[in-house]
């Protein structure tokens, strides 16, 4: 079961971990496991070691120890014939500012020696049709916006067909049509059956792409699993919206309710282990005018909140 | 098909001097086939698209082209200082057999006026000692650093271009701009010379006359011992290259080495340690111009450039192959 499923998996990692030189523990211990086919989201604060970690898979930083697979083959060791198959937008794009978007691509792709020459000239023209750059095949790269550099970024990992896709902030500095078109662009690769790595600080993003996630906070993995059962595993909240707001949370700190938050009309806390029925009726007792009561199904966020005991909102 | 049995051709006659390149690709080509990739068998007709890549990203630079424009300039300078100072029809001293000497000026410039073609080794002679190895360092501190600072090394390394392989292919163009930056000063001042002076037979250093054809075979062959001057100062901007994530940094250093080093060499009291310069034997290149030619210090200046090569070569090579890519 075990070996099947380590045959399955896309990425594994087993007790990965990097110190840097000034004594500093990026990433400690992780047991990481990408199945195959899904669209991975890679969680975490800045700092939390995202990064360390998807250069050690991509073989750009040897790991202090442990071990790293990605397409079953150990990394860095592997990384001749594993990296062709796999595309990759680490920590934003890089180009050379005075080339072209064409020629950019045309030199990343001449650094595989596995990328046939004859075709190359055609693969970048389709790749950048892909993320919607025909238009500025031939401008120069620094004359390209932030959202145009991170589409060409996109496109030089779509440079061949790969079974693997390693993204790292995919949307950021697009606009929300440039996102929402990156987000269909990785669902159109899933579909066809390539395993996508997306690391994020966009929850909702996260939410609305992946089937899988993983959360990371000072270099440990917190949990990884199917999206649907992590947001399942945080409670949701009791939401109460009334004209008398702090009535109304005076009488649920009374019943019970913990961490009472109060924004405007509306009255939102930790539900209580009993039946919230007998709540709104205290409510209404206590002469309280209820509008709205309910509870809200638990997202992402929350249950990120829930494990990391932070905010998530250090957009960088 | 015909294109790519060719390739393998090349593949076959090449093993021997790229061994290590070979059989990486060849594993990598296997592997491909295993897992059923492309399919196809990369040649190491392929492997070179990234050193036809790195040329055409270095040549398309305008750092780049500033330098070699100064570098052409030089010439044109020399060309008309020496006009204007002999216009009024006096020589500017010095017979035949002059060139080499001593503190008036670059070697070989009393002889312009005589001969345009001697203006190709002043030029030589006037750039060597700092423009053309600045120049070099300029390009081979940028070569790592640069692509490190930029970020663009992290995604041609997990293309992946594979570090070893990529390494060779900055030295291969570093040494190409050495050979190309050394050419540029030559074809200008042969051009310049043409155009001010007459052209004719060549007086060597030993006072025996040669044909300008004999003549111009003989600045080909300088041109190429400049060129080879610069493999030493190339491995040790690169290797200082790998050291850093700035490209400014590493072509400061480079260079500050490169000042450095004409310093010492001038410090009688550093004697012993004088031969292990690089810029050492540089001058050497006059000796080309003698009849017979004087080989000894030619032989010492290429082995001298041969160690630097190979000792800051593994030092590069042990470095870039080590070291983790945070940038």
């Amino acid at each position: 079961m075990q070996e099947q499923s380590a045959a399955a998996a896309v990425i594994s990692t087993r007790a990965l971990t990097k110190r840097y030189r000034g004594g500093q523990l990026a990433v400690d211990g992780l047991d990481l496991t990408v199945p195959a086919g899904s669209v991975f989201g890679f969680l975490g604060p800045n700092g939390s070691g995202k990064t360390t970690t998807i250069r050690m898979l991509m073989g750009l930083i040897e790991p202090t120890s442990g071990t790293a697979e990605v397409l079953g083959r150990p990394m860095p060791r592997a990384a001749r014939t594993v990296l062709p198959e796999v595309g990759a937008l680490i920590e934003g794009p890089a180009l050379y500012g005075f080339l072209s978007g064409r020629d950019n691509l045309l030199r990343y792709d001449a650094a595989d020696p596995t990328a046939d020459p004859r075709t190359r000239r055609a693969r970048v023209e389709t790749a950048l049709d892909r993320v919607g750059l025909t238009a500025a095949i031939g401008k120069k790269a620094k004359a390209y916006s932030l959202g145009m550099k991170q589409r060409l970024g996109l496109a030089a990992a779509l440079l061949r067909p790969r079974r693997l896709l390693v993204l790292d902030e995919p949307t950021n500095g697009l606009d929300p049509q440039g996102m929402r078109e990156i987000r269909a662009l990785v669902r159109a690769l899933a579909s066809d059956g390539t395993t996508v790595f997306l690391s994020s600080h966009l929850l909702d993003e996260i939410e609305q792409v992946c089937t899988h996630a993983a959360v990371m906070a000072q270099g440990r993995l917190i949990t990884q699993g199917p999206v649907a059962e992590l947001a399942a595993g945080a409670r949701g909240r009791l939401v109460v919206t009334t004209p008398d707001p702090a009535d109304a949370a005076r009488v649920l700190k009374e019943q019970g309710v913990g961490d009472v938050v109060v924004t405007e009309d509306r009255v939102t806390g930790e539900p209580p282990d009993r039946d919230l029925a007998e709540l709104n009726a205290a409510l209404v007792t206590a002469g309280v005018r209820v509008r709205g009561f309910g509870v809200e199904r638990a997202s992402l966020e929350d249950a990120f909140v829930a494990l990391t005991g932070e905010g998530f909102d250090v957009a960088g | 098909m015909s294109r790519v049995e060719q390739g393998d051709t090349t593949a076959d006659g090449a093993t021997a001097s790229d061994a290590a390149t070979t059989s990486a690709t060849a594993t990598a080509s296997f592997a491909v086939a295993g897992a059923g990739g492309s399919g196809r068998v990369p040649s190491l007709l392929w492997t070179f698209g990234l050193f036809r890549s790195e040329l055409v990203t270095t040549f398309r630079r305008w750092r780049t082209l500033a330098l070699l424009a100064v570098l052409a300039a030089v010439p044109i300078l020399v060309g008309i200082a020496v006009k204007i100072e002999t216009g009024d029809g006096s020589s500017m001293g010095g017979g035949p057999g002059g060139g080499g000497g001593g503190g008036e000026g670059p070697a070989f410039i009393a002889q312009i006026t005589n001969n345009g073609l001697f203006l190709v080794f002043t030029a030589l002679a006037a750039t060597l000692p700092f423009f053309l190895p600045m120049a070099v360092g300029v390009v081979a501190g940028d070569a790592i650093a640069g692509e490190a600072g930029g970020g663009t090394l992290r995604y041609l390394l997990v293309a992946p271009a594979g570090r070893t392989r990529l390494l060779l292919t900055k030295y291969a163009s570093v040494m190409t701009f050495c050979l190309v930056a050394t050419l540029v000063v030559a074809a200008s001042a042969l051009a310049v010379g043409a155009l001010l002076f007459p052209l004719g037979e060549v007086t060597t250093i030993s006072g025996t006359r040669i044909g300008f054809g004999e003549g111009l075979f003989r600045a080909l062959l300088i041109a190429l011992a400049v060129a080879a001057s610069l493999i030493g100062i190339a491995a040790l901007g690169l290797f200082v290259s790998t050291l850093t994530n700035s490209g400014i940094a590493a072509m400061a250093t480079t260079v500050g080495l490169l000042i450095t080093v004409q310093i010492l060499d001038q410090i009688p009291q550093l004697d012993a340690l004088h031969p292990y310069f690089f810029s050492h034997y540089w001058l050497s290149f006059a000796d080309l111009m003698r009849e017979p030619v004087y080989w000894d210090e030619l032989q010492r200046n290429l082995g001298l450039q041969a160690l630097y090569a190979a000792v800051f070569g593994s030092a590069a090579w042990a470095r870039f192959t080590s070291r983790d890519i945070t940038t």
